[in-house]
C-alpha cells in the first residue's frame, strides 16, 4: 500500500462520524460488542481483552452542527462534551454497548452521570484514576478498580474474562503502544517524512477501527515512511502542549505545519501512549497494568504531580527529548486541566529560556488566521535567532 | 445599605469567624503551624487534634468576594498569565497572595506549613495546590477521595482513603506538629462534631415549616460557616448550633419568616429550592432580589458541599478514620449527577417548594457541568418549574444584575400565572 | 368606553397597545426608546390612543385614507413638533459655542426651519408616504439636507448648524409637546375642508376612552412610572401576546436587539417554561447589526442578500467580538458575501435552536417574534433547522409581531381589571385625553 492509500484510509475514518468501520465489524459476527471511552486515559486493553471493540469518543470536531448538544452546556464549558452529546442524541453512538468516562476533569466526570440519566439501559462507568502512587494504597485501589472493570466487561460480553485473555489483551496493547511510539520516534527523527496531519489522522482512525486493522495500517505507514524519503525543509522543530483532551481541528495542525513548523512531539490522543513502558504480562496482568500506571505514565495534568519542581522541568525535558527548538501551548478554551497547568509550565519554560507561544482553540474552530500569523512569526524567529 | 439586622446567633457566628481569622493572623507569633485545606472533605478534627490551624482558601476568596475585593485580584492573576476561562477562586487567591496575603478581615494570613490537598469533588483543587506549592515551597499531601461514580462509597473506596490517612496524612501531621496522634482526643472531637451536626440538620429541616423560619441558601451560608471552617469538633461549634437551633425553633413558634439584612421577611410568597453556590460579589443584591419578591429558599445543595448531613451522615467517633474517610466521600460535589437529581427532587417534594432555581457559576464545572440536564430532569420528575441563572462566584464581571433580576422576576411571575391558571401538572418537555 | 393599555419598553423601541372591552386591539403605537423612559412610554401611549381613535373613526366612516384625514393629522402633528423645534433651535443657537456665530447662524436656522415646513407641506400635497414614523428621523433628514445647502466653510459651517439641531432635537423628544388626537384633529379636519367628516370626528372626540388599567413590560419596565403590581415580565407578556395573535401557539421564539427568548406556553397562553440567552450577545439582533455595519449594508439588506447564496459558508463562531475580523478574513479569502451571510444567519439560528431545546423544544404551532423575524434569511435558516430536528411545524409570523409583548401586557391589564371588578375594592382607572 502506498502513502496516499493509507492516508486516504485514515482520513476516511477520521471524517466518518457514523463510525462505519466499527459498525461493520459489529455486523460481521453476531454477538460482537463495542464499548466507548472518553479522553484522556482509559484502560482500553480490558475492553479489547473481552473481545469487544474499544472506541475512542473524541467528539464531532468541526464536522457537525451543534444543535441539541448546546442545550446541555453553558457557554463557558468546553466544546467536547457538547459534540459528544450531539453525537449521542443524533443516534450516532447507539452502536456502543457501554461507555467509560475517565477522571480527566469535572466536565467529563459529570458527563458520566449525565449518561446514566440519558441512557439508563446502557452500561457506563466513571473510571477514577489513582492519585496516590504507593503500591499498597493507590496500587491496591487501582487494581480493585480495574478488576471491577474486568468483571463488568465480562458481564457485558456474557462470560467472565479469563486470565489468559487478560494477558493476551494487555499484551496486544503493549504492541500497540510500542508501534505508536515507533511512529512518534520516526516523526521526531524525520518529521519531513511523517507529517503530523497524516500521523494524527492515522491515530484517530486507530481510535475507532479494530485492533488488527490499525496495527496493519500503522505498520504499513511506518514502512512507507522508511521507503519514500522526502527532502527535509528548514522548518522550526516545535512541541505542541495542552491538546490532550478536546482535539484540535485538523486545520489547526496543518496551519502550524504550513507556517514553517515541524511538530516533533505533542499531546494529541495521548491516551494511546499514556503508559511509558510495557506491562509485564507474565503473571497477574491486571495488577501489573495497575502498577505500571503508578510510576510509568507521561506527565499530564490529569495526574497529580508529585515532584515539586516537576511542572517547571517538564517543558525543558520534553523539548530536549524531542530535540525541539520551541513550544506551542495550544489548549482548548475552557479546558481546566490544560489552562490551570499552563502558567506552571510556562514559568518553567521561561526559567530555561525556552521560546514559546500560546493559544486557545475549540474543536470546531474554523478560522486559523491568527494561528497562522503567530506560528509563522514564531518559526521565523526560531530560524533567525535560534532558541532563546 | 442600611444597618444590618442580626440576631444573637448571627452575632456569635460573626465573633467565631473573626476570632478564627484573628488566630490566623498571629499564628506565626504564637508558634502555631498552619495547614491549608479545602472545605469539601476538610479534616478539621484531625488537623485540630494535632493543635494545627486549618486555613481554607475558598473561604478567603468568598469572604473577599463579599467585600468586593476579588475583581482586582482576579485581574492581577490574569495579568500574571492565568486564563480568563478558569476558576476565579483560584485566581482571587493567587491575586491575594501577590497583594501581600492579607486576609479578608484586613489581617495577615499565615503561610502554610503543609498543603493538605483533600481531592474531593473538584478537579481544580489539585491544580490549586500545585500552584500554591510553587508560591510557598511547602510540602503537599494528596488525599485522593474517589468520586461516587456509582452513587455510593464502596468499602474499597473507604479503605483507600483510610490507607492514605494512615500512611501519608497522619505521619505528615505528626511530623509537622511533633506529636503522635492522640486517638482519644480525636474521638472526643468527633463526638462534638456529631452533636453540632444534629443541630445543623434540625436547622435545615426547620424550613419545612410554613413560613420557613430560615432562608436555606443566603441565610444558610452563614449557618454552615462554623461547621465548614474551623469549628467542627469544638465546643464553640456545639454551642453555636445549639443557640441557632433554639432561635430557629422560636421563630417557628412565632410564625416568623427568615431574617434578612433588612429584618424579618414575613410574607412567604414563594418557596424555592436552590442548586449551586450563590454569587459572592453581589451577595446582598442577589438576596434582595429574592426577599423583595417574598421568595424564600427552603433547601439548597450548596450548603451541603461540606457534608450532606441531612441525608443521614454523622461523624461516628467509634470508627474515627473510617468516619473521616466516609465524610470526605459524602460531600455534595463528590456525588454523581443522578444522585444530585435525586437530592433536588427530594428537596422540592419534602420542602413543598413551588420550584427550584439553579445558579450556574462560570467558575465551577464541578457544579455547573450537567446542570441543564439536572434542570430538565428535576422539572420532569417534580412537575415544578426550574429557573436557570448564570453568574460567577467571585468575578464581578459575570454578575449582570439586570439580566438576573429579569430572569428571576419572569420566573416568579410564571409560577404565579401557573398557580392562577390552576397548573399543577407536569411540563411538556421534549429535549 | 373602557380600554386597556399595555406598554413594552424595549431597548430600542417602545411599543403600546390598546385593547377594547372585547379584548380586540384598538390601537398600536411605537416610538424610539430614549434616555427618558417615561417620555417614551407616554409618547407610545399617545400614539396608540390616536391609532385607537382613528380605529373608532374608521368604524364610523369606513376607509379613512380616502378622506385624507390620517395624512392631514400626521402633518398637523409634524407641524406642532416643528414649531417647538423652531423655538428650541433659536434658543440653542444663542447659547454656548453656537452664540459665537451670532446672527448669521440664527438667520440660517430660521431659513432652514421655514424650508423644512415647506418641504413637509409639499410632501403632503404630493401624498408622499413618510419614510419614517418618527419625528426625529424625518426632521433630521430634512434639517441635514437644508443645512448642507446653507452651510458655509468659512462662516457658519454645516457642522455648527447640525450641532444646534442635535442639542435641540433631544429637548424636543423629551418635551411635553401636544401631539394628541384632540390637540390636532380639528386643524386636520379643517385642512381637508371639513365636511361630513367633522360630525363623526366630533362624536369620536367626545367619546371618553378610559384607560381602565395599564401594564408595563420590557427591558426597561422597572423604570416605568407604574406601581409594582402593574409591571409584568416580558416573558409572560410575550407568551400571552403570541397566544392572542395565534391561539394554537405552543412555542414562541423572540429575537430582539438585546436578547433571545425561547418560551413554551400552554393552551391558555400561560408560560410553562422559558430560556433566555446568557450574557453573550451572540445570536441576537445586535449581532446582525454589527455584521451590517462591517459590510456597509443596511440591516434590512442582509436577509435578501443572504437569500441569494447557493453554498452557505460554514461559520462556527457567532462571537460578536470576533465577527468583524472573521468576516474580513473570509472576504479576504475570496468567499462570497452572500455565502458568508447565509452562514452567519444559520449560525445565529443555531444559537436560537439551543435555547429552544433548553426550553423544551419546538412544539406546534411555533410563533416567531421580534425584529429578526422580519429577516427572510433568518426565517429560512430557522425553519430548515426546526424541520431537521423536530419535523414540520406551522410557523406563525405576524406583521404586528413587534407589538407582541405590548399586546400581552394589555391583556394582563384587562385581566387584572376584570378581577378587581369582582373584588370589593376597585382601583379607579385614569381617563386619558377624553
Amino acid at each position: 500500500m502506498n502513502r496516499a492509500e493509507i492516508v486516504a484510509w485514515a482520513e476516511a475514518n477520521y471524517l466518518d462520524l457514523e463510525f462505519t468501520a466499527a459498525r461493520r465489524w459489529l455486523a460481521e459476527e453476531p454477538g460482537r460488542k463495542a464499548v466507548g471511552f472518553l479522553p484522556v486515559y482509559a484502560p482500553a486493553e480490558i475492553i479489547h481483552a473481552a473481545g469487544m471493540l474499544p472506541v475512542g469518543i473524541h467528539g464531532g470536531g468541526d464536522r457537525i452542527d451543534i444543535i441539541r448538544g448546546d442545550a446541555y452546556y453553558q457557554s463557558y464549558i468546553c466544546h467536547l462534551p457538547r459534540s459528544v452529546v450531539e453525537l449521542a442524541v443524533t443516534g450516532r453512538l447507539d452502536f456502543l454497548t457501554g461507555a467509560l468516562f475517565p477522571s480527566t476533569c469535572d466536565v467529563i466526570r459529570n458527563l458520566s452521570g449525565m449518561w446514566k440519566v440519558m441512557y439508563p439501559e446502557k452500561y457506563s462507568r466513571y473510571v477514577d484514576l489513582p492519585q496516590d502512587f504507593a503500591k499498597g494504597v493507590g496500587g491496591d485501589f487501582w487494581t480493585h478498580e480495574l478488576r471491577e472493570l474486568v468483571h463488568d466487561m465480562g458481564e457485558l460480553r456474557g462470560s467472565p474474562i479469563t486470565e489468559d485473555e487478560l494477558r493476551k489483551g494487555i499484551g496486544d496493547w503493549n504492541r500497540r503502544r510500542a508501534l505508536v511510539r515507533k511512529l512518534y520516534a520516526k516523526r521526531r527523527d524525520e518529521p519531513h517524512n511523517v507529517p503530523t496531519d497524516e500521523l494524527y489522522q492515522l491515530l484517530r482512525a486507530g481510535e475507532i477501527v479494530p485492533f488488527e486493522e490499525f496495527m496493519t495500517m500503522a505498520q504499513a505507514y511506518l514502512d512507507v515512511c522508511d521507503k519514500d524519503g522526502r527532502r527535509p525543509r528548514d522548518n522550526a522543530r516545535v512541541i505542541v502542549i495542552g491538546a490532550f483532551c478536546e482535539q484540535p481541528p485538523l486545520g489547526l495542525i496543518r496551519t502550524i505545519e504550513r507556517a514553517g513548523c515541524y511538530i516533533v512531539d505533542d499531546d494529541f490522543l495521548i491516551g494511546n501512549r499514556f503508559l511509558t513502558r510495557e506491562v509485564d504480562c507474565s503473571g497477574d496482568a491486571v495488577r501489573a497494568l495497575a502498577e505500571t500506571f503508578l510510576n510509568h505514565t507521561v506527565a499530564n495534568p490529569i495526574v497529580y504531580e508529585r515532584d515539586a519542581d516537576g511542572k517547571k522541568k517538564l517543558v525543558g525535558e520534553r523539548l530536549r527529548a524531542a530535540r525541539a527548538e520551541g513550544a506551542i501551548f495550544s489548549a482548548p478554551s475552557f479546558c481546566d486541566p490544560a489552562l490551570l497547568d499552563r502558567p506552571m509550565l510556562q514559568a518553567g519554560a521561561a526559567r530555561e529560556g525556552i521560546s514559546f507561544i500560546s493559544f486557545k482553540y475549540a474543536e470546531n474552530t474554523g478560522q486559523f488566521q491568527q494561528f497562522r500569523e503567530q506560528a509563522g512569526t514564531f518559526s521565523d524567529a526560531i530560524k533567525l535567532w535560534g532558541n532563546v | 445599605m442600611s444597618t444590618v439586622v442580626r440576631d444573637q446567633s448571627q452575632e456569635l457566628q460573626k465573633q467565631l469567624i473573626s476570632g478564627y481569622f484573628d488566630s490566623l493572623s498571629t499564628a506565626n507569633e504564637d508558634g502555631k503551624k498552619v495547614v491549608y485545606t479545602f472545605v469539601p472533605g476538610n479534616l478539621t478534627e484531625l488537623i485540630r487534634a494535632f493543635d494545627l490551624l486549618p486555613v481554607l482558601p475558598e473561604i478567603n476568596a468568598l469572604q473577599y468576594g463579599m467585600r468586593q475585593k476579588t475583581g482586582q485580584f482576579i485581574l492581577d492573576a490574569e495579568k500574571a498569565g492565568h486564563s480568563e476561562d478558569v476558576c476565579t477562586y483560584v485566581k482571587a487567591d493567587l491575586g491575594m497572595i501577590r497583594a501581600g496575603n492579607i486576609g479578608p478581615t484586613g489581617k495577615k494570613l499565615p503561610k502554610p506549613d503543609l498543603l493538605l490537598l483533600s481531592y474531593t469533588g473538584c478537579y481544580t483543587f489539585m491544580k490549586w495546590f500545585e500552584l500554591l506549592r510553587e508560591e510557598y515551597q511547602c510540602p503537599v499531601v494528596m488525599l485522593h477521595v474517589p468520586y461516587q461514580g456509582d452513587g455510593k462509597i464502596s468499602p474499597a473506596h473507604r479503605d483507600y482513603v483510610v490507607q492514605q490517612l494512615k500512611e501519608k496524612l497522619i505521619p505528615a501531621l505528626e511530623e509537622l506538629s511533633g506529636k503522635k496522634l492522640d486517638e482519644d482526643r480525636l474521638k472526643e472531637m468527633l463526638k462534638l462534631s456529631a452533636m453540632a451536626e444534629d443541630d445543623l440538620v434540625a436547622v435545615f429541616q426547620s424550613a419545612k415549616a410554613k413560613p420557613s423560619p430560615i432562608d436555606a441558601w443566603f441565610g444558610g451560608v452563614y449557618y454552615i460557616g462554623p461547621m465548614f471552617t474551623a469549628f467542627r469538633g469544638t465546643q464553640a461549634g456545639v454551642d453555636y448550633y445549639k443557640l441557632l437551633r433554639a432561635e430557629v425553633e422560636e421563630r417557628i413558634r412565632l410564625g416568623k419568616g427568615p431574617i434578612t439584612p433588612e429584618g424579618d421577611m414575613n410574607q412567604e410568597r414563594f418557596r424555592l429550592v436552590a442548586e449551586g453556590p450563590p454569587n459572592w460579589t453581589s451577595f446582598r443584591e442577589f438576596w434582595k432580589m429574592f426577599y423583595d419578591e417574598g421568595a424564600t429558599v427552603v433547601a439548597s445543595t450548596y450548603t451541603k458541599v461540606g457534608g450532606t448531613y441531612d441525608f443521614g451522615f454523622r461523624h461516628d467517633y467509634t470508627r474515627p478514620l473510617e468516619t473521616l474517610a466516609e465524610y470526605c466521600g459524602e460531600c455534595y460535589t463528590n456525588r454523581n449527577v443522578p444522585t444530585r437529581i435525586d437530592m433536588l427532587v427530594k428537596y422540592v417534594e419534602e420542602y413543598e417548594a413551588d420550584g427550584f432555581i439553579i445558579n450556574s457559576v462560570k467558575s465551577c464545572n464541578s457544579f455547573s457541568a450537567g446542570q441543564l440536564l439536572i434542570l430538565r430532569e428535576v422539572e420532569r420528575r417534580t412537575g415544578r418549574p426550574g429557573a436557570f441563572i448564570e453568574s460567577d462566584l467571585v468575578d464581578p464581571r459575570y454578575f449582570s444584575a439586570a439580566n438576573i433580576k429579569n430572569r428571576l422576576e419572569s420566573y416568579l411571575q410564571m409560577i404565579e400565572a401557573r398557580r392562577a391558571g390552576g397548573h399543577v401538572s407536569g411540563l411538556e418537555v421534549s429535549p | 368606553m373602557n380600554a386597556y393599555l399595555g406598554i413594552d419598553l424595549g431597548s430600542t423601541t417602545t411599543k403600546a397597545v390598546i385593547l377594547d372591552e372585547a379584548g380586540e386591539v384598538l390601537g398600536r403605537g411605537i416610538t424610539n426608546s430614549r434616555s427618558n423612559y417615561s417620555v417614551a412610554a407616554r409618547i407610545a401611549g399617545t400614539e396608540a390612543t390616536i391609532d385607537a381613535r382613528f380605529a373608532l373613526l374608521g368604524r364610523e366612516l369606513g376607509d379613512l385614507d380616502q378622506t385624507g384625514l390620517p395624512a392631514s393629522f400626521r402633518l398637523e402633528q409634524y407641524l406642532t413638533q416643528l414649531k417647538l423645534l423652531g423655538q428650541i433651535v433659536e434658543e440653542e443657537g444663542s447659547k454656548g459655542r453656537s452664540a459665537t456665530y451670532g446672527k448669521p447662524l440664527l438667520d440660517k436656522l430660521v431659513e432652514i426651519l421655514v424650508a423644512m415646513e415647506g418641504a413637509e407641506l409639499e410632501r403632503f400635497a404630493r401624498k408622499e408616504e413618510a419614510g419614517s414614523n418618527f419625528f426625529r428621523d424625518r426632521a433630521a433628514a430634512d434639517f441635514a439636507k437644508f443645512a448642507e445647502e446653507r452651510g458655509d466653510r468659512k462662516g457658519v459651517t454645516f457642522e455648527a448648524l447640525l450641532a444646534v439641531f442635535d442639542r435641540a432635537i433631544l429637548r424636543v423628544e423629551n418635551a411635553d409637546v401636544d401631539v394628541s388626537f384632540e390637540g390636532n384633529i380639528l386643524r386636520a379636519v379643517e385642512r381637508i375642508g371639513g365636511g361630513d367628516v367633522r360630525v363623526a370626528v366630533q362624536k369620536i372626540r367626545d367619546t371618553p376612552l378610559v384607560m381602565a388599567a395599564s401594564v408595563g413590560t420590557g427591558y426597561g419596565r422597572a423604570r416605568l412610572p407604574f406601581p409594582r403590581e402593574q409591571i409584568r415580565s416580558e416573558i409572560l407578556c410575550h407568551g400571552l401576546g403570541a397566544h392572542a395573535m395565534f391561539p394554537e401557539t405552543r412555542t414562541v421564539l423572540d429575537i430582539g436587539g438585546q436578547d433571545t427568548k425561547a418560551i413554551q406556553v400552554d393552551g391558555a397562553g400561560i408560560v410553562t417554561s422559558f430560556q433566555m440567552n446568557d450574557r453573550c450577545a451572540a445570536g441576537c439582533g445586535r449581532y446582525l447589526g454589527y455584521i451590517a455595519d462591517e459590510m456597509n449594508l443596511g440591516l434590512h439588506e442582509l436577509g435578501p442578500l443572504a437569500d441569494q447564496s447557493k453554498r452557505p459558508t460554514r461559520v462556527n463562531s457567532t462571537c460578536t467580538v470576533f465577527a468583524g475580523a472573521e468576516l474580513r478574513d473570509r472576504l479576504g479569502m475570496g468567499e462570497k458575501r452572500e455565502d458568508i451571510l447565509a452562514g452567519l444567519h444559520r449560525a445565529i439560528m443555531l444559537r436560537a435552536m439551543s435555547l429552544l431545546a433548553r426550553s423544551g423544544g419546538v412544539n406546534d404551532e411555533f410563533t416567531f417574534t421580534g425584529g429578526v423575524a422580519r429577516n427572510s434569511a433568518a426565517v429560512h435558516a430557522l425553519m430548515e433547522l426546526v424541520e431537521e430536528n423536530y419535523g414540520k411545524r406551522i410557523l406563525n409570523i405576524s406583521p404586528n409581531s413587534i407589538f407582541t409583548g405590548a399586546q400581552g401586557a394589555a391583556m394582563f391589564a384587562q385581566r387584572s381589571f376584570e378581577e378587581t371588578q369582582h373584588a370589593p375594592a376597585v382601583s379607579g382607572g385614569a381617563e386619558v385625553h377624553a
